[in-house]
């Protein structure tokens, strides 16, 4: 049964007001609570390891999965393996996310490990939301990996969103594209007060055509620190573009260590990357149509992260 | 109406104070158009950025309606009314064209159409609502968004920075309309730093500002015959037609 702190933690990680249209897989605190199945995407439990399989059958068209984590006791520590297979030519919404609430005094910790493969063909958004709150001194970690196999002419689009609260986290995602496939990656990431985050980006491009982009953005505040690690690898006549902007405040610390390689002659890969505070002008200018200073920052803040 | 009262301002540079503003005194009335102009260096930008709070004169007072709002910061002068469009205006990553308007028509009680404002600087609303008012858009467009946000707003004092730079000549004429229409519909006080002819066109009063002072304040016909004396520039230099170049202030 879930209780009213774990409907709040499900509705700010996973926009869930109630229970899901169909497939879904709700765990708490390292258990499936509740499942869901639907007609054309199935979820199956794991049998050598903790983890689900999801599959999607071909040709599915317009549906949806969540698969929300929630950890709300202290001194946890929940792996798990989840498996995707995304079928040919189907076009479906992967929502994710995990939130950590603890009180206590010892950290809770949950790694999910993610491996997709997006069949030939197939389209899928997959959004994942990270989150902790909580009064307790004991850490909220979270560390998740993302592998992704992206067939020919496939499609994903990856919204990776860390909202307040997450002590530590060490996020690792891995992207191998095949032709004509395309990859768009959209990382949001928020770090405050002692916070670490560090984020692993790797991509290549191994088919004719393929493309991928990648827009990172970050605020860094407090004494927070956060490591970026990008790695673009065209190995075809394919393109890629990372774009990194973090916007630095307070006493906090950025790392971005940006890194392209081109192993054939048509490979085109471009990086940008830029860390700076927020500019003076464009504080005044919010203050000049009547904002406060504090409005001011929050309302770029919140608009760079959106 | 604005009333600037031996305003002097000073700037540190090198260990040493430099006067860019030397006991300006001003009566902005309201319903008027005045242009500020004169040769580079001679204080204009400051003044501008004095009136809306961006700096603090080292002495003297401004008044709004009577009211002192010398030690009001932005935010406190935008409340009452005072508003700034930016010479070059700054850009937001993931605020769209809508939120940066809709954030300026806020504190307006007067309904405000966006589009409408959009159209009124030669942009077309359907084109660029929805775009991020970042790198993405030139020099230019950013301009005429930064105008708009401006005429957004029913304000008792409005300053425009250089507002023509980098603007075309059918969105200056667009330009010029709402800046008529503001002078014919509402009691605001406009201000505009410029040094192009065109813009002159627009003025009730032209107020010339040379090394820190007001070197002449007069009506535009009166003004205008001083600054272009001659039709043939007197510049050494190759200058835009139209332009006052600092030759002619000089004379």
């Amino acid at each position: 049964m879930l209780n009213s702190l774990d409907k709040h933690m499900l509705e700010t990680i996973a926009d869930l007001h109630a229970v899901p249209q169909g497939a879904f897989n709700i765990r708490k605190n390292g258990k499936g609570v509740e499942r869901q199945t639907t007609k054309n995407i199935d979820i199956l439990t794991k049998l050598d390891k903790p983890g689900i399989d999801v599959i999607v059958k071909p040709y599915t068209k317009g549906e949806s999965v969540h698969i929300p984590v929630i950890l709300t006791e202290e001194n946890l520590n929940d792996l798990v393996y989840n498996t995707f297979e995304i079928g040919e030519y189907s076009d479906v919404v992967v929502i994710a996310g995990c939130g950590i609430h603890n009180n206590g005094s010892c950290n809770s910790r949950h790694d999910g490990i993610h491996t997709f493969n997006v069949r030939k063909g197939a389209k899928m958004r997959y959004v994942e939301k990270h989150y902790g709150e909580g009064d307790g001194t004991g850490g909220r970690i979270l560390n998740p990996k993302t592998i992704l196999e992206v067939e020919e002419g496939a499609t994903v689009e990856m919204e990776m969103v860390q909202i307040r609260g997450v002590d530590s986290t060490k996020r690792d995602t891995e992207v191998r594209l095949g032709a004509k496939a395309k990859l768009i990656i959209t990382e949001r990431l928020l770090t405050d007060q002692d916070q670490w985050a560090e984020s692993k980006i790797s991509v290549e491009l191994n088919g004719n055509g393929a493309s991928a982009q990648v827009i990172s953005r970050s605020v860094a505040q407090g004494h927070s620190k956060q490591n970026f690690y990008f790695d673009l690898i065209g190995k075809s006549a394919s393109f890629g573009h990372v774009q990194c902007d973090s916007i630095i405040m307070h006493n906090a610390q950025v790392f971005s260590t940006p890194r392209i390689s081109a192993q054939h002659s048509e490979a085109q890969l471009i990086h940008e990357a830029a860390i700076g505070r927020i500019e003076s002008e464009q504080l005044i200018k919010l203050m000049s149509m009547g904002l406060t200073e504090k409005e001011a920052e929050d309302t770029i803040l919140k608009g760079f992260l959106k | 109406m604005l009333e600037i009262e031996d305003v002097s301002f000073q700037v540190e540079s090198d260990e040493k104070n430099t006067e860019i503003l030397k006991g300006i005194n001003l009566k902005l009335e309201s319903k008027k158009i005045y242009v500020i102009t004169g040769p580079n260096g001679g204080g204009k930008s400051s003044l501008a950025k004095i009136l809306m709070g961006i700096y603090s004169p080292t002495s003297g007072k401004i008044l709004l309606d009577g009211e002192d709002i010398t030690y009001k910061d932005i935010s406190e002068r935008a409340r009452l009314g005072v508003g700034y469009a930016f010479q070059n205006p700054p850009r937001f990553k993931g605020l769209t064209v809508r939120e940066l308007l809709e954030l300026s028509t806020a504190s307006n009680p007067e309904k405000v159409n966006i589009s409408d404002l959009l159209v009124s600087v030669g942009l077309c609303a359907q084109d660029y609502l929805d775009r991020d008012a970042d790198a993405s858009l030139s020099g230019g467009e950013m301009k005429r968004i930064e105008i708009a946000s401006v005429l957004a707003r029913n304000l008792k004092v409005a300053v425009f920075d250089e507002p023509e730079a980098g603007i075309d000549l059918w969105s200056f004429q667009k330009l010029a309309e709402s800046f008529r229409h503001i002078h014919e519909q509402y009691n605001t006080t406009i201000v505009i730093i410029s040094h192009q002819e065109r813009i002159f066109e627009l003025a009730d009063e032209i107020i010339l500002l040379k090394n820190g002072t007001i070197s002449q304040q007069a009506e535009k016909d009166r003004l205008l015959s001083v600054i272009f004396k001659n039709e043939d520039c007197l510049c050494t230099n190759p200058c835009e037609k139209g332009m006052a170049n600092d030759a002619q202030f000089a004379r």
